[in-house]
């Protein structure tokens, strides 16, 4: 795709052009990509701004108000508790959200630090790292993540953890074949020739030369963080009540009454992370060809 | 080659006894007495006690992985804490309902997937190209189990045309031909959703990688030589643009296999997925541990078979 994109604006303007501008020029001409970011800003908007919008407690419980239809008073009708679903929705998605952040975060400092590590310093540690890689990569995602959740009690912090532990041995993987390639370049070995040491040259030298591929990274893996919370709430492993997030207002649809009934209960919450996933995919598809046209999949 | 694939071998039997001590640490660190099924609870507090000393209950937790694992390697995973029966005959049932799920959703998938992706590939930018791009999209955001719960909702309740759950009408008393159509009206919605969650991942790379290959220069040196366009794109490029979704396929088996766990809950599909999750509920230690190093198995195997068929189809793959 970026192939055709490319060429107008390298031969536009090519004196005083930073390679972020020129990566911000290309992004702005894909128009899904914008899409995305301009729906993720609003979603961000609305977790932030949350108690402005909703009139309803998510937590107040109605008792004579059970199971009702949307409404004007009630947009996405009541739950079994007589709970607003709009409010519950809203509020949902400051959890999803920092799932999504918090687990990718997580994924990213360990995947980077220990990336770098195997691909500069190499040998044992190299070996040991990779085959550490290897290991967690194979770890079936769902069934380590509930039997983790069910060892340590369901919580939102628990999720976070779980998705970022599981998920950092993709960016390891990239960051150290990327520091592989990197390692060979001229300014590195100067760098050495004027006595920093590997730290310095790994954190200064190294790492601003592959922001492209853990920016295109951390992007797309808050779609994993945040598919992991929807998942493991549904079973019953993830946030607890009375804490709503889109995941555990889907485990509404496990009952099959309300599955063929109550339409109203988990719908929203399932339509609205399938839209902040396909945001994040956009964006994440955008930033890649933007970034860095050699990357893939 | 021969020595590529033991070397490979080799490599996966340190990552196994990771994988097993991670998981073994794990699993008897979960909290609640996973013995309380087994016991009759009209036994007297010493009867109990010698019982699960008998049954290695305190071991510690080495001699345990020492005892479960020397068994293992001969086939023995143990005694289901739940169901009373030996792991493997459990898992025997499974593994099959499983197996039938996900390799029809496997070549269903490629079966439509590849060729919609190369004709979009060939047709850049057109709408039919924009279609399969937007579908697959949609297929990549969509969280499977909720798809499968809007499937549920409206094809099984709403329209009436599929089962809702299950693997077959239990009672019916269908045998033959009769209760092979029953299977497959129950299998149609889990493959439906299962189907096109593989099929978008697949679609967007093939379609890359024949993008890739069709801006090479050989493809523009076979049209300026005068092939027809078929032969170029038939011949030429999708010979070269299929190795690297080779890698993918087999990934993909991998994925489908071990990675069911909700689709299969959601429908009550009495496979490993959901014969997993039940596990982790009842705590039944032997039965999680040995479904946990099955999925992780498979996706090993599957990234073997997805090195070595890249190996065997291009020749410029070195084997050391």
């Amino acid at each position: 795709m970026a192939t055709k994109l490319e060429k107008p604006i390298m031969v536009k303007d090519e004196k005083g052009l930073s390679p972020w501008k020129i990566a911000f020029d290309r992004l702005k001409k894909n128009k899904l990509a914008i899409m995305g970011l301009i729906i993720l800003v609003i979603l961000l908007l609305l977790a932030i701004t949350a108690p402005l919008i909703t009139i309803h407690h998510p937590y107040h419980i109605n008792s004579a108000n059970k199971y009702q239809s949307p409404s004007n008073e009630h947009w996405l009708g009541t739950d079994e508790l007589g709970r607003d679903t709009f409010s519950r929705l809203i509020y949902g998605s400051r959890v999803s959200l920092s799932v999504g952040l918090v687990s990718t975060g997580i994924a990213v400092i360990i995947g980077v630090t220990l990336g770098s590590i195997a691909g500069y310093i190499g040998g044992f540690l190299d070996n040991s790292i990779m085959r550490l890689v290897d290991i967690f990569m194979c770890f079936p995602f769902f069934v380590m993540a509930i039997t983790i959740a069910a060892l340590t009690g369901p919580s939102i912090w628990i999720i976070m953890i779980i998705s970022g532990i599981l998920s950092w041995p993709r960016i390891a993987r990239i960051v150290r074949a990327e520091i592989l390639s990197i390692k060979q370049r001229e300014f590195i070995e100067a760098a050495r020739a004027l006595g920093l040491n590997s730290r310095d040259i790994i954190i200064k030298h190294v790492l601003p030369n592959i922001f492209a591929p853990i920016i295109v990274f951390a992007t797309l893996g808050m779609a994993g963080g945040i598919l992991a919370e929807a998942g493991l709430s549904f079973l019953g492993m993830g946030v607890k009540q009375p804490q709503s997030s889109w995941g555990n207002m889907l485990e509404a649809a496990r009952s099959m009454r309300s599955l063929r009934l109550h339409w109203w209960l988990w719908i929203p919450p399932g339509i609205m992370v399938f839209i902040t996933i396909l945001s994040i995919n956009f964006l994440g598809d955008g930033l890649r060809d933007a970034l860095d046209p050699k990357l893939k999949k | 080659m021969r020595k590529y694939i033991i070397r490979r071998l080799l490599i996966l039997i340190p990552v196994l006894i990771g994988i097993s001590v991670i998981i073994f640490a794990l699993i008897h660190n979960m909290p609640g007495d996973p013995y309380s099924h087994m016991i009759d609870p009209n036994l007297t507090q010493e009867d109990k006690a010698t019982m699960l000393e008998a049954i290695g209950a305190n071991d510690p937790l080495p001699v345990k992985y020492y005892k479960w694992i020397s068994r293992a390697i001969t086939g023995d995973l143990g005694y289901s804490i739940r169901y009373q029966e030996p792991v493997t005959d459990i898992l025997k049932r499974r593994i099959f309902n499983t197996l039938l799920l996900s390799v029809a959703a496997f070549i269903l998938s490629a079966v439509i997937a590849i060729p919609l992706a190369v004709i979009s590939s060939t047709k850049q930018y057109s709408i039919f190209d924009y279609m399969v791009t937007v579908l697959a999209f949609i297929g990549l955001s969509i969280p499977a189990f909720f798809f499968a719960l809007l499937m549920v909702k409206f094809l099984a309740f709403d329209l009436g045309l599929f089962p809702i759950s299950g693997m077959y009408s239990i009672g019916s008393g269908y045998e033959g031909f009769k209760h092979f159509l029953n299977v497959l009206h129950h299998m149609a919605l889990p493959l439906i959703v299962l189907t096109f969650i593989s099929l978008a991942g697949l679609m967007r790379y093939t379609r890359s990688a024949m993008l890739e290959v069709l801006s090479q220069d050989y493809i523009r040196t076979a049209r300026a030589k005068g092939l027809s366009e078929r032969v170029v794109i038939y011949k030429h490029a999708l010979r070269n643009g299929l190795i690297p979704v080779i890698t993918i396929l087999s990934l993909s088996l991998g994925f489908l296999l071990s990675g069911a766990i909700l689709t299969e809950t959601v429908f009550v599909w009495p496979g490993m997925g959901t014969l997993a999750f039940q596990a982790i509920l009842n705590r039944d230690y032997p039965l999680i541990i040995s479904c946990t190093m099955i999925f992780a198995l498979t996706v090993l195997m599957a990234n073997l078979f997805a090195d070595i068929m890249y190996a065997i189809v291009d020749p410029r793959i070195r084997y050391d």
